[in-house]
């Protein structure tokens, strides 16, 4: 049967299950539309800039598990999905961006809306294409959702000349063998290989004061249950990063919470003193190492990820292990069980956790309160406690973001959604309305900062038309608050060009874009208007707390420092060297 | 601010030992790759070397036996552990189905030149002749004035040749860039 291109591209979305495209229309994909149009099968979701239905793509992604699709057309269109590109490389998110190209015999000839995207987007994809043909469309389009879900899994993009979409075949869309057949060099590699396997066992049953640390591979691959098991069977405490949030329930006793830059001073201590670092789909992020010389100095480290390349690529490790990190972990167990689970030296393990418990009584996470003045975290305190945890957060990027990280504790994957790599501000309200469309079933919270909301609140007019109702609390310091942060910290309080006080009406705005909108500037109003949101279904609501205008988010390790170095939520005071001392 | 957990064992703190962060050594990698030979995969592997911010020192490509399969050598100066790095992201580009970092594994190496020489006296003719002789090269191209020179075999070779004929003047020249290929055979001398 003879078909259009265009409609070659829609069959084989629907062939991928794709349920949800979002994107922005235009010239060179004008096509596309028309068979979406006239086919009618696939939701589409009109963002007000492209940069937006990336990310709306990218928050479907992560919150679903399922891949997300962008789609634009040439030129501009094209070059708008950079950002949220890059973020989605970052962040390992499955999305597929399908861009509109110039008619192929115009390519390379600076045509109207021309851009050459597939080199652009080179170093920040998966993989890219451009088509050249019509008989390659299909295979191309099932090969770019074959990338992005498998192994580490990542963005694709699909770049389409408008003749290829308008022209007429009967090209069959390609199966599963054909598929991989047509991809000799490309084979993730997921079992993990078992004399490492042992090795690592060996090292965990071996060790007197383990820790996991656990990135957002683990959320990826789903291993919570897995996690759970290992943590209890072998008593190892677990600290997450920010990626990885929800790959461990917050609220398990072994749980320390996040490591790193912002992390507690608990889990940075453990981290600091033990002898065994087991690293789980997380790949060293400066974030996470400060100073590399002097991360976990004294521990063996086994690494499990997916990726072979994330291996020994900032900190040489002892025992690798390649492998889809549920498989290994599962793997891990079955070993860890027929050697009968022991431990080596289960007093010192005990003592261990004794220690780790002392440390989270001396420093537990907390900020000095407040009854005149609306504190940041207490908003996002009181957002815990009104969703009993069970939201899905969705934030920018900023002094809001980690706070976030911090005071909402998280139960299950997927439930923190943010730009961790390429921390992209404008993130989180776009991703929130993708969350939100892909599990309505559950409340989805933007937690967003002033700056980073005004990046793309466009698509707020977006969450209206769709009747979306995510709740966008806004933790409003008038400030570029985490750049005010390190000017206060790092250049004695020289503030160059952070102060965001002149700003729109928020509550105004949402009134103008048919939205619902709060204020709170006083403590007490804060739990209240988070009540009122939650009753509001049928259209996004926006809540603009006024907070303590220069909150600083601690405890802080200094970028580039040790954890020795790090700054507490207590006076502010560095630690010193001394009482950072390695234990055992 | 002393830390009262466990305090009674600061008296026993050993000194921290830090982790070292392993510096390799910087030198010549000869790296190999076989590619399908899609749009593109040429700059892709530029892309990712360059982005680690390395120069790719030389390079060829060619078409192999199998159709649509292309096999690449280059040549990167750096640091050992950062080129294993490079190698590892080699490997992880969809159109790469081989990676091989050469440098530490017996390998034969070879080049083309082609050098044009000025030998407008028979003086020049004679010596240039003599030199192609005992270098076993050819030449492929002849005028009153030039001998134009092909030359094959490992770096050293070519650029022995190259220094020899320079006092002659060149004229002009070309070089392919190595091709390399692991040797089955035990180490040999080079023929």
């Amino acid at each position: 049967m003879l078909r259009k291109g265009a409609d070659i591209v829609i069959q084989t979305l629907k062939e991928e299950g794709v349920e949800i495209v979002f994107g922005h229309p235009g010239g060179a994909i004008m096509e596309v539309y028309d068979a979406l149009y006239r086919d009618g099968g696939i939701r589409h979701i009109l963002a007000r800039h492209e940069q937006g239905a990336g990310h709306m793509a990218e928050g479907y992604a992560k919150a679903t598990g399922k891949v997300g699709v962008a789609m634009s057309t040439s030129g501009p269109g094209a070059t708008n999905l950079v950002t949220a590109i890059a973020d989605a490389y970052m962040d390992s998110v499955p999305v597929v961006f399908i861009t509109g190209q110039v008619p192929t015999h115009l390519i390379g000839n600076d045509a109207f809306q021309e851009v050459d995207i597939v080199g652009i987007t080179r170093p920040i994809t998966k993989h890219n294409f451009l088509v050249k043909g019509i008989e390659e469309l299909p295979l191309a389009i099932r090969q770019a959702f074959y990338i992005a879900r498998t192994g580490r899994p990542g963005p694709v993009l699909v770049d389409i000349p408008k003749d290829i979409t308008q022209k007429l075949s009967d090209v069959s869309i390609p199966s599963l063998e054909e598929l991989k057949e047509s991809l000799p060099g490309y084979r993730p590699h997921l079992e993990g290989n078992l004399q490492q396997i042992r090795k690592a066992v060996r090292l965990i049953m071996e060790a007197k004061r383990p820790v996991l640390y656990v990135g957002g591979g683990a959320v990826q691959a789903e291993a919570q249950k897995e996690l759970v098991e290992l943590a209890e069977l072998m008593k190892i405490p677990v600290a997450t990063t920010n990626m990885g949030k929800g790959a461990f329930p917050e609220l398990h006793p072994l749980a320390l919470h996040m490591l790193g830059m912002h992390g507690t001073y608990y889990a940075n201590m453990a981290v600091y003193n033990c002898d065994l670092l087991i690293a789980v789909g997380a790949r060293f992020d400066d974030r996470v190492t400060g100073k590399v010389e002097e991360f976990a100095p004294q521990a063996k480290i086994i690494h499990i990820d997916i990726d072979p390349a994330s291996i020994s690529k900032n900190i040489v490790v002892d025992v690798p292990i390649v492998g889809d990190v549920k498989i290994v972990l599962r793997k891990l167990l079955e070993e860890i069980k027929r050697e009968g689970a022991k431990l080596y030296f289960p007093e010192e393990r005990q003592k261990w956790l004794e220690r780790i418990e002392g440390w989270k009584k001396k420093h537990p996470l907390t900020y000095r309160k407040s009854n005149t003045v609306i504190k940041p975290q207490y908003v996002i305190e009181q957002i815990y406690e009104a969703t009993k945890g069970d939201a899905i957060i969705s934030t920018g990027v900023g002094q809001h973001q980690m706070w976030s990280a911090m005071f909402y504790k998280y139960s299950f994957p997927r439930q923190f959604i943010n730009s961790g790599g390429l921390g992209t501000m404008g993130f989180g309200f776009p991703a929130g309305i993708g969350a939100k469309l892909g599990r309505p079933d559950k409340e989805v919270f933007v937690i967003d900062g002033d700056g980073s909301f005004m990046m793309t609140m466009q698509e707020l007019i977006t969450a209206v038309q769709y009747k979306v109702p995510v709740k966008v609390a806004i933790i409003n310091n008038g400030y570029l608050g985490m750049v005010r942060q390190w000017q206060e910290l790092f250049y004695e309080r020289r503030y160059s060009e952070v102060d965001l006080s002149i700003q729109p009406d928020f509550v105004k705005l949402a009134e103008a874009c048919g939205a619902v909108g709060f204020r709170a500037e006083k403590p007490s109003e804060v739990r209240e208007i988070i009540e009122e949101a939650l009753k509001i279904q049928d259209r996004p609501v926006i809540m603009d707390f006024h907070v303590d205008r220069e909150e600083n988010v601690l405890p802080m390790v200094p970028a580039g420092k040790s954890y020795r170095d790090m700054i507490l939520e207590d006076g502010k005071k560095a630690v010193e060297a001394e009482t950072m001392y390695l234990v055992g | 601010m002393a830390d009262t957990i466990g305090s009674a064992e600061l008296n026993a703190v050993k000194t921290p030992i830090f982790r070292e962060v392993k510096k390799g050594e910087v030198r010549k990698h000869i790296i190999t790759l076989t590619v399908r030979n899609e749009l593109g995969v040429l700059a892709r592997i530029a892309t990712l070397i360059a982005g680690k911010g390395y120069n790719i020192e030389d390079l060829s490509v060619g078409e192999t036996h199998e159709k649509g399969i292309s096999r690449m050598t280059l040549e990167v100066i750096g640091d050992d552990v950062v080129i294993d790095q490079v190698v590892k992201q080699l490997r992880k580009l969809i159109d790469t189905i081989k990676v091989k970092d050469l440098t530490d594994t017996p390998h034969v190496e070879r080049e083309l030149a082609l050098i044009k020489v000025h030998t407008a006296t028979p003086r020049a003719r004679d010596e240039v002749l003599r030199l192609v002789e005992i270098f076993r090269c050819r030449i492929v191209d002849v005028s009153p004035e030039t001998y134009s020179v092909e030359i094959t075999g490992t770096e050293d070779k070519v650029n022995a040749f190259i220094e020899l004929v320079r006092p002659f003047g060149i004229k002009e020249m070309a070089r392919t860039g190595k091709v390399a290929m692991k040797r089955e055979s035990i180490p040999q001398e080079e023929e």
